[in-house]
């Protein structure tokens, strides 16, 4: 019976093993045959020119931006969200935000994508012009996206926090919010920093949503209403009719896609560990 | 002379449950008054009554009045100004987990000082009045939570301090401590009592007779027994203070 539990265990092991192989034998050769500096810092992406050139610096930028304003929007409400709800929030309205919270979780993101298309990207070229497609119409849905993770993690990290502070800090004469912003959200810092880690990984590898809003030129960004490609989208729009370098150099970016997330992951665990 | 706190027919109610009845008792500036009582007997009730943090307490009532300095803390008052004046001392210590200096500073800054001068010298001085600056002032930028458990303690002491309450309430301040560090803490609380009116609750008798000039002895929410600690020890009124002081009881 034990070698069942044992073999349902291996298969994701395997799994992870598999895709790594798959990656990295796909990807790396064409990033050797490109060269890793010209792969990872070449600012021009044309695949299907003669000769062509295969630079996902644009696409690297692209991914930071994005990712980078999804933080700053889906952090600061979403902490705000996380002490409301901890702190504030009266237990009835509390009962209704929380489910509400949870569905924003659970709606696909082809359906964040479409509402962004239809919404939001109308929204930014009436009122602040360009196309509308761009890195922050992408930014404003991916940290819409990533509020629930945000919320969530924060929410049970601040309530992780032992009430003896919260008590110490008002026999002090503080006030509740007081109390609240200056010792129970930084007792509780590390616990919402993992959040805004997972809020990263997530924002970072979202894919559909993003190609829908942000545009996807292949080019150095420049501004905010502008277009920009990430990652993934580099990947999903080329892969269906790339071949040979252009295809392992997809691969490639797959493999820079990968590392990224590692390292968000690692930084995750690690965080988790300071904690304790 | 008035008292500094007037406890006048007090009851408390934990929802149905009553915890306080009818509890009169007057605390007189620049003395230490003890709580003593078997456990459940409504010494913290009473004690947090002080300072209303029992406003926390969902179902919690309370009829009567509390004055202090003749204004009942109960009317129409400034709760956090209250608790500046009435400062608090935990059970369990718990500094908050930041460095020993942003602990002490944290009420003073609260209370809106600015000026870094201004705070270092609070600091010191709450700390040196708590009697720890000698053992912490090289480390003030550690994290407080590495402190051993007696420090904790007298840095919590240093951190209610630093408000310049005028009252300080401790709740069983050395039951987690080792014998040394509950020396060092009733030194300092008898050193205190010549600047502040202190409201300590214990459940260590020979404590209460150590550094208390008055002690208050309770059971079941109410209070039996109210005199000079001397008095109280030697010649208790009341047979069921006898019974629980010399150890037949609770
Ligand atoms: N938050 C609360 N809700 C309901 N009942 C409570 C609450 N806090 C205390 N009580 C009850 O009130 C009574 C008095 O409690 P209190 O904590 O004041 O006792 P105590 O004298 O401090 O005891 P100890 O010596 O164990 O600390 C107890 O019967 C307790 O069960
Ligand atoms: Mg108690």
């Amino acid at each position: 019976m034990e070698g069942v539990f044992l073999g349902a265990a291996l298969f994701s092991i395997f799994a992870v093993i598999l895709i790594c192989v798959f990656l990295f034998a796909g990807g790396l050769p064409a990033i050797g045959k490109i060269g890793v500096f010209s792969f990872l810092f070449g600012t021009e992406w044309s695949p299907t020119d003669e000769p062509a050139s295969f630079g996902i610096f644009p696409m690297i930028l692209g991914s930071l931006y994005v990712t980078a304003g999804a933080i700053l929007i889906g952090v600061s409400i979403g902490v705000l969200t996380a002490v409301f709800m901890a702190s504030f929030c009266p237990p009835r309205l509390h009962k209704i935000l929380k489910p509400a919270i949870d569905i924003l979780a659970g709606i696909p993101s082809v359906v964040y994508g479409f509402f962004g298309l239809v919404v939001l990207v109308p929204f930014v070229r009436v009122y602040l012009g360009g196309s509308g497609s761009g890195i922050l119409t992408a930014s404003v849905l991916l940290g819409i996206m990533i509020l629930p993770t945000i919320i969530g993690v924060a929410e049970s990290a601040l309530r992780a926090v032992p009430s003896s502070y919260y008590e110490g800090a008002l026999a002090l004469g503080a006030t509740h919010e007081r109390s609240i912003f200056f010792v129970v959200l930084p007792a509780a810092t590390s616990g919402v920093m993992a959040g805004v880690v997972l809020g990263i990984g997530r924002a970072i590898g979202e894919t559909m949503a993003v190609i829908l809003v942000a545009g996807n030129q292949a080019r150095i960004p420049n501004g905010i209403l502008n277009g920009a490609r990430t990652l993934t989208s580099n990947i999903v729009l080329e892969m269906g009719y790339a071949a040979d370098l252009h295809r392992e150099a997809l691969i490639g970016t797959g493999v820079v896609l990968f590392v990224f997330i590692l390292i968000i992951n690692l930084s995750f665990s690690y965080m988790k560990r300071v904690k304790r | 002379m008035t008292a500094k706190i007037n406890i006048k027919n007090v009851n408390l109610f934990y929802t149905q449950f009553q915890a306080l009845k009818k509890v009169n008792l007057d605390i007189e500036k620049n003395e230490i008054t003890a709580f003593i009582g078997p456990s459940g007997c409504g010494k913290s009730t009473l004690l947090k009554s002080l300072n209303r943090m029992n406003d926390l307490i969902e179902g919690c009532r309370i009829e009567g009045e509390i004055l202090l300095d003749g204004q009942n803390i109960y009317g129409k008052i400034d709760v956090n100004a209250l608790r500046k004046r009435v400062g608090m001392v935990f059970q369990k210590p718990n500094p908050f987990p930041m460095s020993i200096y942003e602990n002490v500073a944290y009420g003073p800054k609260t209370h809106g000082i600015r000026s870094k001068v201004k705070l270092d010298e609070i600091v010191e001085t709450s700390l040196k009045n708590a009697a720890i600056w000698d053992e912490l002032k090289d480390r003030l930028k550690k994290n407080a939570l590495s402190l051993s458990g007696g420090q904790q303690q007298r840095l919590c002491v240093a951190r209610a301090l630093a408000v310049e309450p005028e009252v300080l309430l401790m709740d069983e301040p050395t039951s987690a401590l080792d014998p040394i560090s509950t020396a060092k803490i009733e030194d300092l609380v008898l050193e205190l009592k010549k600047k502040y009116t202190i409201v300590i609750v214990t459940h260590n008798m020979q404590q209460a007779t150590r550094i208390s000039d008055k002690t208050a002895f309770f059971l079941l929410g109410e209070m039996i027994e109210f005199n000079e600690t001397e008095t109280l020890f030697s010649i208790p009124k009341d047979k069921r203070t006898e019974d629980y002081i010399t150890g037949r009881f609770g």
